[in-house]
């Protein structure tokens, strides 16, 4: 098994899948009263939160505290971080305290991999600047193969800001490994120039929704900030919305069984329309049940065994 | 003063022969008197010109102090190493400048030849007061605001036609700050991704085909600081066959890392500009090579701990060079020692119009000279370097070559692969 | 767990037919000790415990005619040994339709050894609801008890070594039936 996991791309498809059927076994035990398992008793895991992000921290610690482990919140606010502390001091404190895994997200690409260097526990990376967000993309897969009942094969369109998107970067690689085929769609000025040679040499990129949709199984609508406007990604949010963003008129051309996914927080209205938002297709409130069956799944693997 | 006589020494490469040296200079006749030095086996070259090199005093004398900067340098084999002007305080005043030179001068080890500010604190708005720099004791002849580009085509210009009057030259950092803003590695493959913002060639290459036309409408002498593009190969290739007054220098680590190593987000392979891609570092090779770009100059750039033992983003850009430049080049160009010594002592003396180094070694010269013994191999360990600052790209690398001894003036600053003081 | 060499010596301890025999006895003796197999539920620890369990539900109802629910109960995220070994992948828990709350759950498993999967088994159950009462159907019993558990349906008793290890297979899942003692020699 891996010990950390830092990019989607630390898992080969055994392992994604391994990480999967975990999730589906998790999710089974969510549906009963008792929810909690001892699996992870005495064990310490910390969330290391240099950004705030309340949903993903709430997700990792529901996650932790359901297979029993202690969890330790350690959040940028209020803490030394805040003075100042380097990384890598805190590293050594948390080592200190024993931390047999940390949960970190951090605002600079990266962080979970010099993390990794200074801890001996296992390190697992809840969105690290325009980096990565694996676990982000495993639930996406996990709910995407609960859904359509596969992944192989399987054609995901994913639009919006891929530049500055951790999501996407983590989708590609993950989709890909797993044998999906996906499109990132979105205007140029937010699509890396060299993407698919970067990321996989098998994603596609387009940049015309209507063309994409009628071929998709899945869409997946990325959180689109309206500060990129003032750095000219595109002239403003009307147009973006025009553009590219999912209306119910869109929705109509994709096929009848696709799907629509949002990783969350939405921009009503920019990427997405509340109708769709809202409509039978969208999985988005599953997305979130499934990201702590998911993180159930890591941190199991992880730490499940002998360290 | 002590004779020195260099028995057996190969004279770039030449046939071995005895190497006199009396009174500070190259002599002749017989040797009575003088230590003899076994140099058999061994390269001299004249001693190695620096153009860029960042010593950090004043201001941050935990990452490097003139004095251990001179000493990295003389056991880097290098006898004259120009400072940058990005101290703090900014070395854009006659009394910074003249500070720095005396400092040089006091630690003994090599020549040390501030650099001025282009601008007052580099801040790219107002000239500094290049005349007084240039009159002062430090006889400022290089002026550049490197790690900020002159930015403002018409202050650009403006400062390629103000030092025509004492001989100046403009060393241009060329990187368009608006095409680089939050630019953490280069634009490529490796950083979509990595997921770090990119520094996109053509912002070096843009700035450089700018500042080439600006320096020959003028008439005047433009130097590129750290080419690392092979765009920036092709726009000064061009401007050279004009007849361009340009000149252009390349650091030993762009001839020899590339971006793949961010992979680890280690910050000790962040720097200004970025490493590129193989491609570009063999353009720079070949233009080292045919002449397009004409020096070899280190950037070092020391850092202390604290700024390289965090996150890539949170981490200053630079690395240390001085101790293992000739090595690094050793390795690109092998035993080429006519061309080692124009790229990395005779052209950058010529450029700088620094007299006394860069010479051919012959009878009557000053002595600046080092020994380097080719055949050694060594393992680059950074807790051995000379320099406060351990930030190496090259730790557990090993590279050819070993500079045993450097002499400034005839006396030895290092013997035995040690610094003599 | 000592692992038998590949060339240590090896008995049938129940052959093909022996190990038939002995699910009808079990499948019997369930009837027999729960009047009737009412309100009775057979959970199978995975891995061999799950197709024994549907053994012994499909001789129920050839004997009887009587549908006994059939389930699986995976036992994994409750053991007490899982910082002594990698990582290991879980099995399946799917409890029969109506649950186990008030019910007389039969576990099922191959082998009885320590008596920590059956520990691991009760605190499992013990989340999953209430079961009325539960009772222990095993395979083999091959004796050296950590803990005070016992069976309720024992196909055989063997007695072993500790270095000997217990092989059961089943067609289901090894494609043949048999159960095999291996090792033995350690000194």
């Amino acid at each position: 098994m891996i010990k950390h996991l830092r990019s989607a791309a630390d898992l080969d498809a055994p392992t994604a899948t391994l990480i999967l059927d975990t999730a589906g076994e998790m999710a089974a035990l969510a549906g009963r009263e008792v929810k909690k398992l001892p699996t992870l008793r005495g064990r310490t895991v910390v969330n290391l939160f240099y950004e705030d992000s309340t949903r993903t921290r709430i997700s990792f610690e529901a996650a932790a505290k359901r297979l029993s482990a202690d969890v330790i919140n350690f959040s940028a606010k209020g803490s030394s971080v805040s003075k100042g502390e380097s990384l890598k001091d805190t590293a050594l404190t948390l080592q200190a305290m024993g931390a047999d895994a940390v949960v970190i997200r951090h605002p600079a690409s990266g962080a979970p991999h010099r993390l990794a260097q200074w801890v001996d526990g296992s390190v697992v990376n809840a969105g690290d600047g325009t980096h990565e967000h694996p676990t982000q993309a495993l639930l996406d897969a996990y709910t995407m193969r609960s859904r359509l009942g596969r992944l192989d094969g399987l054609k995901v369109a994913i639009v919006g800001d891929v530049l500055h998107s951790r999501v996407a970067r983590s989708n590609v690689l993950l989709l890909t490994t797993l044998g999906a085929q996906v499109t990132l769609v979105g205007p140029p000025t937010l699509i890396p120039l060299n993407v698919a040679a970067a990321l996989s040499p098998k994603t596609k990129v387009s940049y015309d929704l209507d063309s994409v949709l009628p071929d998709m199984d899945v869409v997946m609508m990325l959180r689109v900030q309206t500060e990129r406007m003032q750095d000219s990604y595109f002239p403003s949010a009307r147009e973006y919305s025009r553009r590219y963003g999912l209306d119910l008129a869109r929705m109509r051309k994709l096929p009848e069984h696709a799907i629509v996914m949002h990783p969350g927080p939405m921009n009503r209205g920019m990427e997405i329309t509340p109708e769709v938002a809202d409509s039978s297709r969208s999985t988005i409130v599953e997305q979130v049940a499934n990201g702590v069956s998911a993180r159930m799944a890591v941190l199991y693997l992880l730490l499940g065994g002998k360290a | 003063m002590t004779s020195y006589l260099l028995r057996g020494v190969s004279v770039l490469g030449a046939e071995p022969t005895d190497l006199l040296i009396r009174d500070g200079v190259i002599a002749s006749g017989p040797a009575t008197g003088a230590d003899i030095i076994d140099a058999a086996g061994l390269v001299a070259l004249p001693g190695l010109v620096d153009l860029h090199t960042h010593l950090r005093e004043p201001g941050r004398e935990d990452a490097e102090t003139v004095e251990t900067g001179s000493r990295a340098a003389a056991l880097g084999g290098y006898t004259a190493v120009f400072a940058m002007a990005n101290t703090s305080p900014v070395a854009d005043t006659a009394g910074v400048v003249e500070q720095v030179w005396r400092l040089g001068r006091e630690a003994g080890l090599v020549d040390v030849q501030p650099i001025g500010a282009v601008t007052v604190g580099l801040a790219g708005k107002q000239l500094a007061e290049l005349g007084a720099m240039a009159t002062s004791a430090a006889g400022v002849r290089i002026f550049s605001d490197d790690g900020h580009c002159v930015a403002d085509p018409r202050l650009m210009r403006r400062a390629l036609e103000y030092v025509k009057a004492f001989d100046g030259i403009i060393a241009q950092h060329a990187e368009e700050p608006r095409l680089t803003e939050g630019a953490q590695m280069h634009e490529g493959e490796v950083s979509t991704r990595l997921g770090l913002t990119g520094w996109p060639a053509v912002a070096e290459e843009a700035i450089i085909a700018r500042d080439v036309l600006l320096a020959e409408h003028v008439g005047s002498r433009l130097h590129i600081c750290h080419v690392s593009t092979a765009g920036s190969v092709e726009v000064l290739r061009q401007a050279k066959a004009r007849g361009v007054r340009v000149t252009a220098e390349v650091t030993p680590h762009h001839l020899l890392l590339t971006d793949e190593l961010a992979a680890s987000y280690d910050p000790v392979y962040k720097v200004n500009p970025p490493l590129r891609t193989a491609k570009d570092v063999h353009a720079l090779r070949e233009a080292l090579v045919e002449g397009v770009i004409d020096i070899v100059a280190t950037d070092h750039a020391p850092h202390a701990v604290e700024d390289k033992e965090c996150e890539w983003a949170y981490a200053r850009p630079g690395m240390v060079g001085l101790e293992t430049a000739l090595p690094v080049v050793l390795s690109v160009l092998g035993e080429r020692w006519d061309l080692i010594a124009e790229r990395m002592s005779r052209t950058p003396a010529r450029i700088a119009g620094l007299t006394g180094h860069g010479t051919d070694l012959a009878v009557g010269d000053p002595a600046n000279l080092t020994l380097v013994d080719p055949s050694a191999r060594r393992v680059v360990d950074p807790s051995e370097l000379a320099s406060r600052s351990r930030n190496t790209p090259y730790a557990g690398t090993t590279l050819p070559g070993r500079i045993v001894a450097t002499f400034l003036r005839g006396e030895p600053t290092v013997l035995d692969g040690k610094a003599v003081k | 767990m000592a692992s038998p060499r590949a060339d240590a010596p090896s008995k049938i301890i129940l052959s093909a037919s022996d190990l038939h025999r002995v699910v009808d006895r079990i499948a019997h003796q369930i009837l027999e000790k729960t009047s009737g197999a009412t309100g009775t539920v057979l959970l199978g620890i995975p891995t061999r415990g799950v197709p024994l369990a549907r053994r012994l539900a499909a001789r129920i109802h050839a004997f009887e005619g009587i549908d006994v629910p059939v389930g699986s109960l995976d036992i994994t995220l409750y053991r007490d040994d899982l910082r002594l070994h990698a990582t290991r992948a879980l099995g399946k828990t799917e409890l029969p339709g109506g649950g186990i709350d008030g019910r007389r759950v039969v576990l099922v498993d191959d082998v009885l050894f320590s008596g920590r999967t059956v520990r691991a088994a009760l605190d499992a159950l013990n989340d999953e609801g209430r079961p009325s009462s539960v009772q222990l159907a095993v395979l083999v019993d091959r004796g050296h008890r950590q803990l005070p558990i016992r069976a309720d349906y024992v196909g055989k008793n063997i007695p072993t070594a500790l270095s000997e290890s217990v092989r059961v297979s089943l067609t289901e899942s090894d494609g043949l039936d048999e159960v095999k003692l291996t090792g033995g020699e350690e000194k």
